[in-house]
């Protein structure tokens, strides 16, 4: 019985969330008429609606690249400086107070000086995500390196390898899973910075499409396009999930 | 104890008998541990299963390494096959504790890893991957070939482990307490095992081991390490037939006698 309902519950949770919803934006369209607009109803309405458009695809499409964008440049600087980072204790230790602090600023507070000193468009937007993307993975590949298992290398070493055997058969794939794991942990920050970054600056995407419907009155459309975050969000950390395991092949 | 053994290992030292490994007067010291041992002499001969006794901490293992050719020691040396040995030799191989596999190969990648290695002896691609699948099913793995070291079992991959040493065809094994990690039941399936493809592989075994028991059962030839710093302190032959489970009379006497040799010894 149980082995039956168990993969019912998170379809379950999700129809309890919408049944909240529904309640929630009933209650508050007694008080505020314009609440009816963001109950389910509607939204599904507009979803279906901007889904069969080509706006909404374009929106998401730009977003996506922008994500991917940042994602590179976050991974072109955080490996080196991960491994450098796990293999030197003296670099470990001039730059770990400097990593951790730069670490806690949030992206977004970067935000106004980035678009003064980058200019309007897309460049302060791939600045800000990887700037957020890029701490995950220094720290997830520096920690990759400090795990190597010592007789992963006393192995490569009996084998008389040469560091080029080392370094790519061993320390490379070695450290995968970590930066795997720091990936997944960048793509969930990139995600959640994306929306208020191109909401200064961009003239499309899926933080510009918020602004968009906001300025136009549309809440059902906004609603719409808060469901397509969420879910654009679970994929992507879905995909980043399934990349880690099939790395490890646990 | 230790005076006999010292003029043995000086007699061996010039010695004629052909031995897979030979070490004289090697010592070793640790920059701020100091020195970890010192005036040890030791052959292996071929096809021989010595073991290494000695408390956790008594510079074993570190003398394996150095043994292995992974360390150099700090005077002495070692001679494998009879020529000095400055790195580690292409006929040696290693068995660890944990077994180490590499979790992003599969099971007979991770047995093959480092076969086509620049300093290993050159071999065709047919005759590696014989290699390979002679020695997964020596291990008892065949069918498990593109199994991830994940989805072994703790035994099954120190069996992995083991196959990976034997598909170097090792004139010499150099294993490194490699089943004090596994349970009673399959440590002793291990112990089988081990004596059984080191028969058929011809190689010799210099296991490192804490373990009374599993030297009793497993070697030729004990040598109990122990003191600060390290030094052998006493040698036995080991002559009870295998199986050595059906002699418990002979076992318990080598068992009390090494147990002995440790109290006097106060090592």
């Amino acid at each position: 019985m149980a082995g039956i309902l168990l993969p019912l519950l998170p379809l379950a949770g999700l129809l309890a969330a919408a049944l909240l919803w529904a309640a929630g934006a009933g209650w508050l369209g007694a008080v505020t008429p314009v609440a009816a607009s963001f109950s389910p109803g509607p939204t599904v309405d507009a979803l279906l609606q901007l889904l069969q458009g080509r706006d909404l695809w374009e929106h998401v499409a730009l977003s996506l690249q922008r994500v991917a964008v940042g994602l590179v440049i976050a991974l072109l600087l955080g490996i080196p400086l991960g491994v450098l980072t796990g293999l030197s204790p003296l670099f470990s230790r001039t730059t770990t107070p400097l990593f951790q602090f730069a670490r806690m600023i949030s992206p977004l507070s970067w935000m106004p000086i980035a678009v003064m000193v980058l200019g309007v468009g897309d460049a302060p937007v791939y600045f800000l995500l990887a700037f957020a993307a890029v701490w995950p993975i220094l720290l997830n590949t520096a920690a990759g390196v400090a795990q190597l298992d010592p007789n992963w290398l006393l192995l490569a070493r009996s084998l008389s390898a040469t560091r080029r055997e080392t370094l790519l058969r061993v320390i490379l794939p070695g450290i995968t899973a970590h930066i795997l794991t720091g990936v997944r942990l960048a793509i969930g920050i990139i995600w959640i910075v994306l929306v208020p970054a191109e909401m200064l600056g961009v003239s499309a995407g899926l933080g510009y499409f918020i602004l968009d419907a906001r300025d136009r009155l549309a809440y059902s459309d906004l609603m719409a396009a808060i469901l397509v975050i969420g879910f654009l969000g679970y994929l992507l950390d879905h995909a980043a999930r399934s990349l880690h395991r099939r790395w490890l092949h646990a | 104890m230790n005076r006999p053994l010292a003029e043995a290992a000086v007699i061996r030292c010039a010695g004629q008998t052909p031995a897979v490994l030979e070490a004289c007067g090697l010592s070793y010291a640790h920059a701020g541990i100091g020195t970890i041992f010192e005036g040890v002499s030791l052959a292996v001969r071929r096809r021989e299963i010595v073991a290494l006794l000695g408390s956790s901490g008594c510079g074993k293992s570190t003398l394996l390494r150095v043994l292995a050719g992974l360390e150099q020691p700090a005077t002495g040396s070692v001679s494998f096959l009879g020529e000095p040995l400055a790195s580690p030799h292409p006929r040696s191989a290693l068995v660890f504790q944990q077994p180490s596999l590499l979790p992003w190969l599969k099971l007979a990648d991770n047995v093959g890893f480092g076969l086509d290695f620049a300093h290993q002896p050159r071999a065709g691609k047919e005759a590696l991957q014989g290699r390979v699948a002679a020695a997964i099913e020596a291990v008892g793995l065949k069918g498990r070939e593109a199994a991830y070291p994940a989805q072994l079992s703790g035994g099954m991959a120190q069996r992995a482990a083991l196959a990976r040493a034997l598909a170097r065809e090792p004139e010499l094994l150099f294993a490194d307490e490699p089943f004090s990690a596994l349970d009673a039941i399959t440590r002793a399936e291990m112990q089988d095992l081990l004596v059984d493809v080191v028969h058929r592989w011809h190689s010799a075994v210099l296991l490192v081991t804490h373990d009374i028991d599993e030297a009793i059962l497993v070697a030729d030839r004990i040598l109990l390490m122990g003191g600060r710093p390290g030094h052998l302190a006493q040698e036995w032959t080991v002559d009870i037939p295998r199986p050595r489970e059906d002699h418990p009379e002979a076992v318990t006497a080598l068992r009390l006698s090494i147990l002995g040799a440790l109290r006097h010894a106060s090592l």
